[in-house]
């Protein structure tokens, strides 16, 4: 059984749709890609999946249980993490604080244990863990965000745009990492993205999102030698 | 010379009254981002149950714990039953329901105590003046600025040290990102208006021997807490303390050279702060 399922999903900004059926289902410790352009749908759905929006039509399964009416901190609760897009850190809170505010779910004799492996994953952090977050760069600034949402220990983890913004070796570095946090806690990761290429990369399955629709989905290593995919998101 | 060290210490307690009024406020505006129109009448609930509070017997202390908790509970109703269902609603809303809100506990306080107002003698031990050599200091006034300084201390540490303040202070600079790390907003926001309604009811409870109480007692120094709010500077969660402080002095000092218009002058202040853009004191935006 899937970890979460999507179905059909329609989101409505009043008369602006945001998604129009979009359907997709992820497995533990898989990295699932959405890639589109700007306002195909790929917010919307992170958003509806965590509460953020209201359900317009369709279903959200997670651990089998329906999503749909529940408030954002019950689903968080229940084991969903996010990073939205432009990270979101809260500026004069120190690094440690950002941290521990994302622990908020979890008992408090958990939040320093949780705080070592984060560290482990994310050295930078450890290094200014005693600085306010907007002293950060944009790069540390994603760790951060990352960092702050896994604190929860979520078993699925939202994470909207890390790429946005950073240099290339950035952006390959948070990669790496996030493959190891998979790895070692079995996590699985949506990943928002509109740098195709790099997102198709990381993901072993990816769905491909058009003006709120899905244009395609499958294994990544089959859309990296798909057309419709090359020629419009890749560049080649 | 004596006058102006009278004069001082007056300011510095009336200015610390000030300052837990709009630390108050300025805690409900960092977390809801509205001014507490009810932050007045809050604070004459506060003098009136300390009033009644201390004729019945109760110790002072317990009468100030009292109006702080009278107060912190009307404000988690207020938040609860209007505020939280107004959320969705236009920001003018929410702002005239605190301002009807107000109404609604001023006239209550009429209906209930009159329209005369009441004062309190302080217990023996906080009357009468202490002789410092050059100048007879008022024990009420020590009082005053030592209990108001406790209590800005404690609300310090509270929001800085522990976790709840720290889920505050996310809240108050990102307050769509907390509930997408599984805190429950709404019970933030309750939390914060009562903590800062709690606050106007203690100051309304320590000015009530120092001032007296009627029902509307409570719009002056509303206003002026909205003034200390402004020069201390709107992102600023503590800059409302200095800018209490230096207000209440000023004030104070104002009425030695020109006691009509003291009160003038920090009005005219504050729309000059207003006017020409200024982020006041300690303002980051």
């Amino acid at each position: 059984m899937p970890l979460l399922t999507v179905d059909d999903l329609h989101v409505r900004y009043g008369h602006i749709q945001g998604t129009q059926g979009i359907s997709l289902a992820i497995e533990p410790g898989e990295i699932l890609a959405l890639v589109g352009s700007n306002g195909a749908g790929k917010s919307s759905t992170l958003k509806a999946i965590l509460g953020l929006v209201p359900v317009a039509g369709g279903t959200i399964t997670f651990l089998g249980a329906d999503l749909r009416g529940l408030k954002a901190s019950q689903i968080v609760r229940r084991g969903i993490g996010f990073s939205p897009e432009g990270r979101r850190v809260f500026p004069q809170l120190s690094v440690a604080e950002n941290l521990r505010v994302g622990a908020h779910t979890r008992p408090v004799a958990e939040t320093a244990e949780r705080m070592e492996q984060i560290y482990g994953y994310f050295p930078r952090l450890r290094e200014r863990a005693r600085q306010r977050a907007s002293s950060l760069s944009g790069g540390e600034q994603q760790m951060l965000a990352i960092g702050r949402a896994l604190m929860s220990r979520p078993k699925l983890f939202l994470l909207d745009e890390p790429s946005l913004g950073l240099a290339p070796i950035i952006v390959e570095r948070i990669g790496d990492i996030l493959e190891d946090i998979r790895q070692q806690e079995n996590l699985a990761v949506i990943l928002a993205e509109q740098n195709a290429h790099w997102a198709l990369h990381l993901a072993s399955r990816a769905v491909i999102l058009e003006l709120g629709r899905t244009v395609v989905a499958s294994t990544t290593g089959e859309l990296l030698q798909d057309p419709r995919v090359t020629g419009a998101y890749l560049g080649t | 010379m004596t006058l102006v060290a009278a004069q001082i210490v007056n300011g510095l307690a009336i200015g610390m009254l000030y300052a837990v009024m709009a630390l108050g406020l300025s805690i409900i505006k960092g977390l809801l981002n509205v001014p507490n129109f009810a932050h007045g009448a809050l604070f004459a609930v506060g003098a009136y149950v300390c009033y009644t509070l201390s004729t019945i017997g109760a110790p002072f202390a317990v009468a100030l714990l009292g109006a702080f908790a009278a107060s912190a509970i009307v404000g988690l109703l207020i938040e609860r039953l209007g505020i939280a269902n107004l959320a969705g609603s236009s920001y003018l809303l929410q702002v005239l329901f605190l301002f009807g809100t107000a109404l609604v506990i001023e006239q209550s306080l009429v209906l209930i105590y009159g329209t005369t107002g009441v004062s309190l003698v302080p217990p023996a031990l906080l009357s009468g003046a202490a002789n410092l050599g050059f100048m007879f200091l008022p024990r009420y006034l020590m009082f005053c600025a030592l209990v108001g300084a406790l209590a800005i201390v404690a609300v310090w540490l509270l929001i800085e040290k522990t976790k709840i303040g720290s889920r505050i202070r996310a809240g108050i600079e990102r307050r769509e990102m907390v509930q997408c790390l599984g805190i429950d907003i709404g019970m933030l926001l309750t939390l914060g208006f009562a903590l800062g309604a709690g606050m106007a009811g203690l100051a309304g409870g320590i000015a009530l021997p120092l001032l007296g109480a009627n029902a509307t007692s409570g719009n002056d120094m509303m206003a002026i807490a909205f003034v200390v709010l402004v020069l201390g500077g709107l992102g600023s969660l503590y800059g409302a303390v200095v800018a209490g402080i230096l207000i209440g002095v000023a004030q104070s000092l104002a009425t030695l050279v020109a006691p009509a218009a003291s009160t003038l002058l920090i009005y005219v202040i504050m729309t000059a702060v207003l006017l020409v853009g200024s982020k006041g004191l300690f303002g980051e935006r």
